[in-house]
């Protein structure tokens, strides 16, 4: 149910949200776009000139950006799956009935790794794979490996990343699917679990028609938020060694922080939001049925 | 399915859940225990897993390296930008909820794309125009760039527990001659305050959690904890004890309001996709 209000009552409860967000998220963007047809570098702001599209050019064709988009793609692929096939199965045995101590004692547990400060699940990293004092290593010792220089190699480094990705977001990935499988109706389920005696065949004819929208939801949010992904590399590895690491969001830093190319950083940035809109109009379509 | 079983523990499933509970809580056991070491016994190899706790860490980092500073700039950054969000956004959840309006969805729509934003696009020129503004290394310039993810959460979250208010009770009110702002103020506002809670918790988590924008903008003066943690990995010799004493005071604060909205945190990553 709505109502129909005169415009200044929409005002004084939208404007100021609105206002905030044009200021806050709209301008920076409109300057973006603006600085992305320039060659404006911070230490070299005298020889600043008109470029059109020729921050774009570079963008498209350099192997640096499609390096570091295969790498995030490389990150998603490697991580993502493994994220559901573990989250599938703590959220199959949250959702067997019995044991109440336990489960709610690990959907608390759940909870931790997600809500953890990025930039620290890095620096947890640093510390628990590092070559020589990393517990990871000591422990990998016990069967008989030897240790991995997870930080100094290239393509240590990035299973690194990986691992770490799938330790913070597994349970997020976990907590989805036990959210979707509630929506199964319990009658159903029973009478099918009687009927076939098989979990499998419940969980593949019964349970996964109802699972489809939480996986979809991961895969967008997961697409969105490898991303936006920066903080972990960024303070496990600083996108190094090399630019192994060097996912699109530590990329674009770099440029911008680092080589202080604002009009080339812009440029990447235009292009990464083109993808984002993307992505949020999809998720938007799929779950806010209600609003339109 | 839980009757076939009773009176019987069912082993497989007890392991399996501590397992799942050890996976999630060691590295922060491992955080713990290495802030409590020295550096002499933090570089032991292989680690050591018993030692003699020492507090000196916690001494050092918050005397002497400036971490207490960080600190209480991540706690006025995080509260400030949560008490706007939150004022800014429970009226305009409670707009998108009650009333009918041209370019209603549009709007939503612009609301929820911004949690989709990557911080790095915005970042870079919010950093000339801070500079242009005098706004470098400020706490205003990291408390209104936070809006951009903490004002949506309010937001989405707040417009759902507006719609799950009965329409009766403001029917009956504007009956009485109630204005909508008497309404939203009077009626609904109250009852709305557990969603008001999780959103507001969701913010400041969120808000602490943010290294992007505060590594680029607050440099010095306005530097955040996360930011702050970050810079002790510049040294030559890295002072593990030290780093880890660090994020532990930065994540408790987190964690305990991730337990407290634990039911809720899902909720707020998904944007109530997924109750």
């Amino acid at each position: 149910m709505t109502t129909r209000v005169s415009r200044r009552t929409l005002f004084a409860f939208l404007g100021p949200s609105v206002m905030a967000l044009l200021l806050v998220g709209i301008v920076p963007l409109g300057y973006a776009v603006w600085k992305s047809f320039y060659y404006f570098n911070l230490p070299k702001l005298g020889q600043s000139r008109f470029l059109g599209l020729d921050n774009y050019t570079p963008v498209i064709t350099s192997s640096t950006f499609w390096a570091a988009m295969g790498r995030t793609a490389l990150l998603f692929v490697f991580s993502v799956p493994v994220q559901i096939a573990l989250g599938l199965t703590i959220a199959l045995a949250l959702h067997r009935p019995g044991l109440t101590f336990f489960k709610t004692l690990t959907r608390l547990a759940l909870v931790l790794p997600m809500a953890t400060t990025y930039a620290v699940v890095g620096l947890l990293a640093q510390v628990m794979l590092n070559q020589k004092y990393g517990v990871i290593n000591q422990m990998l010792g016990w069967f008989g490996v030897d240790a991995i220089n997870f930080i100094g190699d290239p393509l240590n480094a990035f299973i690194g990343v990986v691992i770490w990705d799938i330790w913070q977001w597994t349970p997020f990935v976990a907590l989805v699917l036990l959210a979707g499988l509630s929506t199964v109706p319990t009658e159903i389920e029973e009478a099918a679990l009687l009927e076939t005696k098989s979990n499998w065949t419940v969980l593949r004819f019964v349970q996964l028609p109802f699972l489809i929208p939480s996986l979809v939801a991961v895969l967008i949010l997961r697409t969105a938020d490898t991303l936006k992904l920066f903080d972990m590399p960024f303070t496990m590895t600083r996108g190094g060694p090399g630019n192994a690491t060097e996912f699109i969001a530590v990329l674009i830093e770099r440029i911008g922080n680092r080589q202080f190319d604002i009009g080339l950083a812009a440029a990447h940035s235009i292009i990464m939001l083109a993808i984002t809109i993307g992505l949020a109009r999809l998720y938007i379509n799929l779950f806010y049925k209600e609003m339109r | 399915m839980a009757t076939s079983h009773a009176g019987r523990i069912r082993w497989g499933e007890v392991v399996l859940l501590i397992a799942i509970c050890a996976f999630c809580i060691f590295p922060f056991y491992w955080m713990v225990t290495t802030s409590l070491k020295t550096q002499v016994v933090a570089l032991q190899s292989p680690p050591a897993w018993i030692f003699t706790p020492t507090l000196q860490n916690y001494i050092d980092v918050l005397f002497e390296d400036k971490v207490g500073a960080s600190l209480i700039n991540s706690l006025i950054v995080a509260v400030s930008t949560t008490v706007l969000a939150v004022t800014l956004g429970c009226p305009a959840a409670y707009a998108l909820a009650r009333f009918e309006f041209r370019g209603k969805t549009d709007l939503w729509f612009w609301f929820i794309t911004n949690r989709f934003v990557s911080p790095v696009v915005l970042a870079f020129p919010v950093f000339m125009i801070a500079r242009e503004l005098g706004l470098r290394d400020t706490h205003i310039a990291l408390i209104l760039m936070y809006l951009t993810f903490t004002l949506p959460i309010v937001i989405w979250i707040c417009t759902d527990q507006f719609r799950s208010i009965p329409y009766d009770l403001d029917e009956a009110a504007l009956l009485e001659g109630a204005s909508q702002w008497r309404i939203f103020r009077s009626i609904c506002l109250p009852l709305a305050t557990p969603g008001v809670a999780v959103s507001a918790i969701l913010s400041f988590i969120f808000s602490w959690n943010e290294l992007l924008f505060a590594y680029i903008l607050a440099p010095k003066n306005a530097k955040t904890a996360p930011a702050m943690a970050v810079t002790f990995m510049e040294g030559y010799s890295v002072p593990y004890g030290k780093i880890m004493a660090t994020s532990t005071l930065i994540v408790i604060p987190v964690l305990i309001f991730a337990l407290l909205a634990s039911k809720h945190l899902v909720r707020g990553l998904t944007m109530g996709a997924v109750k």
